[in-house]
């Protein structure tokens, strides 16, 4: 089946044009990568990444925050690992750990209730990153921390969402893409509906895919085959789990607790309602309102092409710094860094070089 | 600002051969120690030794006692030799409970009579509360070299196999679901086991075994990469014909963990010649420990230094060496 499928793309993709198809989400990327679906697909058939994974687009200012209120007294700084590394404008909480600051890597903000309850002497900071995906059970964290009478758990919020920062990069002229594999996790939230704006405001052929290696081909092949017969649609291959309409309970929870605000997306710039901010009715929840903290924008000068990697706009290799200055040890940018960024994933599977030097 | 240690320069990765690199190796450096296999051959000894963190101490299939014997036995296992003795440091910290203190030295002991060591000397001290994490362990072992036996990088070339003991990954997915409250079915439990019994049976039907690995730290790609490094060839392997379970690979998905790069506590990694690679895995599938042992690729020409893996799609992409801090005191 695989192999009719390989044939399949092979056969829509012959004869045409150079066509580039952006994968939004960095789990895509990694499943991409591990699955080797770029060595297989057919040369005028290119993969390219967006900005679908959390921690690359996470600002410098946040990370500074972070540490900030890691360093703190009574303070402890609960968060997804990938955090931990990423570079701020002048160090890491890895290295505020080292220093002393109190960090514990959590797999769910739900975790930290328990982390609250047993720290009553302390306040337990959430480092609050991620997509649709994520920011429910971020939610549903405060709304448990409310009922239960927890007043020591915060949130350092920097949700992002997907719809608007998609409608950012299509009104960016500069940014080529033929077609968008549309990221399954965060569909399932937000339903396939969601994602109607491709269609009607913007005619680019889209597909909602697995992260199954057939459930990406399975998609691919839907956006080729929308290319070969001229049309531009939102198709839904992911419909064992995504609903027209997505979770509806969920993004109730969501509501209930945050609303879309203007953030700025690191190496991309400020995008118009594309993050999350808590309502006034849950300020005491939100860490920056309870206890604000000023921290010096510092403009840091680099040769780090984040910025156009996260848009598609360069491959990794394309930046002087990739592999050499910027190493998943040594990061210079944060798509090094996070185990779904961009470079890092590039850098981990073998740069530009996947081609294996000999047949099996 | 100065530097510190961080988590994943104990992780096995890219940081502590760093750590090794630029600290360790310039200090003590001499012909024995630069060998850097798991454990070092003096004359007809081999000698290795190993501390252990692991969190939490009670896992199911084993517990910190049980992994600090199999570790160091299976340390001198791989260098080719038959371990003899092993000395025993425990590290307690001020109110650790007796109770646990006894049934960690009782499985100890009933480890090393699996394995057939003595642990004849060792020590104990005790740190106050809050300065180690209940108890920590470092066994040392020596062992006598066998005859004839002469596990090396360079007798590795092109068309040599790459076998396995059996399915990867269970270790670390059992500490890893009882540190997030994952249920796991009973099936599921630490590798944890002596292998030095299973590894003389190998080593007695082909003494020309290249290279032997336990795939601890790094899992299997670790190993690979090192071994892909050390003896300067390709190695491809095949990732359909790897051993995982279905239990483990879910739980890689839910947490975001490559299962190639997770820690084993009782697996080899075995680099054969092609001509007895069927012999030496039946030897393996008759012991209890390489029930499910498999062959899972070879050594080729080209490609140097590098270790592919030729993916269910029939693509070759590159496993790298892992960079850090997986999983931290997995061992």
């Amino acid at each position: 089946m695989t192999i009719d499928m390989i044939k399949k793309i092979a056969q829509l993709a012959e004869g045409k044009n150079k066509l580039r198809f952006m994968e939004v989400c960095g789990t895509h990327t990694v499943a991409i990568f591990r699955s080797g679906i770029r060595q297989i697909l057919p040369d005028n058939v290119e993969l390219v990444s967006g900005p679908g994974c959390p921690v690359c687009v996470t600002n410098d200012d946040y990370i500074d925050k972070a540490i900030a209120y890691s360093r703190r007294e009574n303070f402890i700084v609960a968060t997804f690992g990938d955090m931990l590394k990423v570079p701020g404008s002048r160090s890491s909480l890895a290295a505020a750990v080292a220093e002393g600051a109190d960090v514990r890597i959590v797999y769910s903000p739900l975790d930290c209730l328990k982390l609250a309850q047993e720290n009553s002497d302390r306040k337990i900071i959430f480092l609050a990153v991620g997509f649709e995906t994520t920011a429910p059970t971020q939610a549903a964290t405060v709304l448990a921390a409310r009922a239960q009478g927890i007043k020591n758990l915060f949130m350092l919020s920097a949700q992002k969402l997907v719809p608007p920062a998609l409608r950012f990069l299509l009104n960016d002229a500069t940014i080529k893409v033929d077609g968008f594999l549309l990221p399954g996790h965060v569909a399932v939230i937000i339903g396939a509906n969601a994602f109607k704006f491709l269609e009607t405001d913007f005619q680019i052929p889209s597909a909602i895919g697995g992260f199954e290696a057939e459930e990406i081909l399975i998609a691919l092949e839907s956006l080729l085959e929308q290319i070969d017969g001229g049309k531009a649609i939102v198709t839904n291959n992911y419909q064992s789990v995504v609903k027209a309409e997505g979770n509806v309970a969920a993004q109730k929870i969501l509501a209930q607790v945050y609303k879309a605000t203007d953030v700025e997306w690191r190496g991309i710039g400020t995008i118009k309602n594309s993050g999350l901010k808590m309502r006034d009715e849950f300020a005491d929840f939100d860490i920056e309102r309870v206890a604000p903290i000023e921290i010096e924008r510092v403009e840091k000068k680099s040769a780090c092409r984040c910025g156009e990697v996260l848009r598609g706009l360069v491959n990794p290799t394309e930046c002087p710094l990739f592999g050499k200055a910027c190493q998943p040890l040594h990061a210079v940018g944060a798509c090094m860094v996070s185990v779904e960024g961009v470079c890092a994933v590039w850098y981990k599977y073998g740069g530009n070089n996947f081609k294996w030097q000999e047949k099996f | 600002m100065a530097r510190k240690i961080l988590m994943a320069h104990g992780a096995g990765g890219k940081l502590s051969a760093e750590l090794l690199r630029e600290i360790i190796l310039p200090a003590f450096d001499n012909e024995i120690l630069h060998e850097l296999h798991d454990g070092a051959k003096i004359g007809k000894l081999a000698m290795t030794t190993d501390s252990y963190v692991v969190r939490p101490i009670f896992f199911r299939g084993g517990d910190i006692g049980k992994l600090s014997i199999c570790g160091t036995v299976n340390d001198l296992a791989v260098t080719g030799a038959v371990p003899k003795y092993i000395s025993a440091g425990v590290i307690l910290e001020e109110g650790f409970d007796f109770d646990d203190l006894k049934k960690i030295v009782a499985s100890m002991a009933l480890a090393a009579r699996e394995a057939d060591v003595k642990i004849v000397t060792g020590d104990t001290k005790v740190v106050g509360r809050g300065q180690a994490d209940g108890i920590f362990i470092n066994t040392a072992g020596v062992g006598e070299l066998i005859n004839d036996v002469d596990i090396s990088a360079k007798k590795i070339c092109a068309g040599t196999k790459i076998l396995v003991s059996g399915f990867i990954g269970d270790h670390a997915t059992t500490i890893l679901a009882g540190r997030h409250g994952l249920e796991l079915p009973e099936n599921i439990q630490s590798d944890c086991a002596p292998l030095n019994k299973m590894i003389f049976e190998m080593l007695t039907v082909e003494p020309k075994i290249a290279m032997l690995r336990d795939a601890t730290r790094g899992g299997l790609a670790a190993v690979l990469n090192e071994i892909a490094t050390a003896a300067n060839v390709g190695i491809l392997i095949d990732e359909e014909k790897i051993p995982v379970r279905e239990e483990v690979r879910g739980v890689c998905d839910i947490l975001g963990f490559d299962v190639l790069e997770l820690a084993n506590e009782g697996k080899i990694i075995a680099v054969v010649p092609s001509e007895s690679a069927d012999k030496i895995l039946s030897v393996m599938k008759k012991n209890i420990y390489g029930v499910d042992a498999a062959e899972i690729g070879e050594v080729v020409k080209n490609s140097a230094g590098k270790v592919g893996l030729k993916t269910s799609l029939g693509a070759i992409r590159i496993v790298d060496m892992p960079t850090g801090e997986l999983v931290p005191r997995i061992c």
